[in-house]
């Protein structure tokens, strides 16, 4: 293991992507707006490059930075799904920011910069790192949210996102405040120290626990921290809702499992029921609020809440086999919100863009190909075999079962009996609804693409997911002592 | 008798719990100017300090005040994007209102 207090090496993604990112910032203010479209491609380089770093770093253990930075199974599984995320969502953008006006340079940077912050969240390993990791990436985001500042809608998203997002940063903090207090550290190996031989949290300690756990619940969006959601996903530029939808879900998941399975391992029952009623609340909120919906994105809102209380399940089992069920249901999610939101951001007619579900009726004659993958992704979500959806369910469940939450197992497996309600009438309207307008084809290369692979991951998934467990699996053996 | 007077670290962490539901109570029951929630949220940040301040000092132990001004640091630039982000929403709309940001609901 390494010891050293400064190895840079270690941090050699976080490291590589700031820099790119202010190199990034100064091709932008010299060649002006005009160089959007290469800064854009440019960020999808600088990320394959963080990718590939991420890749070669040995998957043992290693910290720096006086132990508040860690890499090691876990994180690097967790950072390749954050760059690849980052990277679709920028793609994705491409077409959108060119038609609607939104072709600044400060966007592609701002989309690494955010990156660069999830990554953070990803390595921390002391309430200081937690905090910065996560400043810096919604900070980024708030800006994101507002970026297409001649609009009333996506200003107001921003808005709502910058004062709940500063109000759930103050809960955390403060939750940081008590636990440095009552344990005497901030680094989550001293913390963990320091509850030498207790099986319960003092008072104090668990206060502080519990405010931490609810500011990140606003960052994963969960029950009941999930209000700004659908406003922020609706009223968000499409492709900046796709981004959000995926990438920093992922990261604040991972900084969820970690902040709690790291350094509270030993008082893992007084966490836990805060979790199972967390989860339970998103899948049921998830599940009966989208059900009213008539704009995609505000539906997409709600599903995401409600795959994170799936997700929550394998966290709230608090074992091995959780921690692998959540990264294996994230992995899933990833691809499929990928390429959903790919398909909602084809959804654009000479007027513009449309978000509504109507406008999708008869979809399957005006576009076949769209509507099939659109219906994959939906049948996907409300968790059908063999599509990748029911694997990820599947490994959250048994985790849940195999630790006598029983009744968490039974009540997600009934609220994504519900939700199949609204993913399948999407499926309804493509194909059984009178044909609407159609359309504006082509819908270009790199949504066809996104689409294509996303399509082929989710509906094969079935065929490769032993690599995939196998991944999963040491990653969770690496977080969990 | 005189260790009624002497004020302790219970003292500063009621303080700080004051201030940061004041804080928290400002954002929610606040019905008039968004500027007033920018002034709650810096409130809430500032408890927090106090907590870390203090909690430093009675552990002797320094981290806590290096932790305060991280967050004294990220403080400004919060605010920062935060005014710049109601500047933007204010050409738009023409209010800060906090009853008037609701175009979207449901």
């Amino acid at each position: 293991m390494m010891t050293n207090a400064h190895d840079y090496a270690v941090a050699a993604p976080e490291i590589f992507l700031a820099a790119a990112s202010m190199a990034m910032l100064m091709i932008g203010v010299f060649r002006g707006n005009g160089a959007t479209r290469l800064l854009c491609w440019l960020a999808v380089a600088v990320f394959a490059v963080a990718l590939m770093l991420v890749l070669q770093a040995p998957a043992e253990k290693a910290v720096t930075f006086a132990g508040a930075f860690v890499t090691d199974a876990f994180t690097s599984f967790v950072k390749v799904m954050v760059l690849i995320a980052s990277a679709a969502a920028l793609v994705m953008s491409l077409g959108y920011i060119r038609n609607e006006g939104m072709e600044r340079f400060e966007y592609p940077v701002l989309i690494v910069l955010a990156a660069l912050g999830m990554l953070m969240m990803v390595s921390a390993n002391d309430l200081i790192a937690l905090y910065m990791g996560i400043e810096l990436q919604s900070l980024s985001l708030y800006v994101i949210a507002a970026f297409k500042r001649d609009s009333v809608r996506s200003t107001e998203a921003g808005l709502k996102y910058f004062v709940l997002g500063a109000l759930s940063s103050g809960m955390l903090l403060y939750g940081c405040s008590l636990i440095y207090g009552f344990t005497g550290a901030t680094g989550f190996d001293a913390i963990l120290a320091a509850q030498q031989g207790q099986d319960h949290a003092s008072i104090g300690l668990l206060i502080g626990i519990v405010f931490m756990c609810s500011g990140l619940a606003f960052k994963v969006s969960a029950v009941p921290f999930h209000m700004w959601t659908p406003d922020v996903y609706e009223g968000a530029p499409t492709p900046v809702t796709a981004f959000f939808a995926i990438a920093p879900k992922i990261a604040a998941l991972a900084l969820f499992m970690r902040a709690l399975i790291v350094p509270f391992f030993g008082i893992a029952g007084d966490w836990q029921q805060i979790l199972v009623v967390i989860s339970v609340a998103s899948m049921l909120l998830g599940a009966f609020a989208a059900i009213g919906q008539s704009n995609i994105k505000r539906l997409m809102a709600y599903s995401s809440i409600g795959h994170v209380g799936y997700a929550l399940i394998g966290l709230a089992a608090g074992s091995a086999e959780g921690v692998r069920g959540v990264l294996i249901y994230l992995t899933i999610y990833l691809a499929m919100n990928a390429g959903t939101f790919a398909c909602i951001l084809c959804m654009r007619r000479k007027t513009g863009m449309v978000e509504g579900i109507d406008d999708l009726a008869g979809l399957a004659k005006s576009n076949p190909l769209m509507a099939a993958a659109l219906a994959v992704f939906m049948f996907s979500m409300a968790g059908i075999p063999p599509l990748g959806g029911f694997f990820g369910k599947f490994y959250v469940f048994v985790a849940a079962i195999n630790a006598e939450l029983y009744a968490l197992a039974v009540i997600g497996v009934l609220a994504s009996v519900v939700g199949s309600f609204y993913y399948l009438r999407i499926v309804k309207v493509m194909y059984f609804d009178d044909e609407a307008e159609p359309f504006e084809r082509p819908i270009g290369m790199e949504m066809r693409a996104i689409i294509g692979l996303t399509c082929v991951f989710v509906t094969f998934f079935a065929f490769y997911t032993a690599p995939f467990v196998a991944g999963a699996q040491s990653a969770a053996a690496a977080l969990v002592p | 008798m005189l260790a009624i007077f002497e004020i302790g670290l219970g003292h500063y962490l009621t303080l700080a719990a004051v201030l940061f539901t004041i804080g928290v109570f400002g954002i929610f029951l606040n019905r008039k100017n968004v500027i007033i929630i920018l002034m709650s949220i810096e409130l809430m940040l500032l408890a927090v300090n106090i907590n870390l301040v203090s909690f430093s000092a009675f552990l002797h132990d320094l981290v806590g005040q290096v932790f305060a001004m991280f967050v004294l640091t990220v403080a400004a630039g919060e605010a920062a994007i935060g005014l710049a982000i109601l500047v933007v929403y204010f050409r738009n709309r023409g209010t800060i209102e906090v009853e008037d940001i609701n175009l979207m609901k449901g």
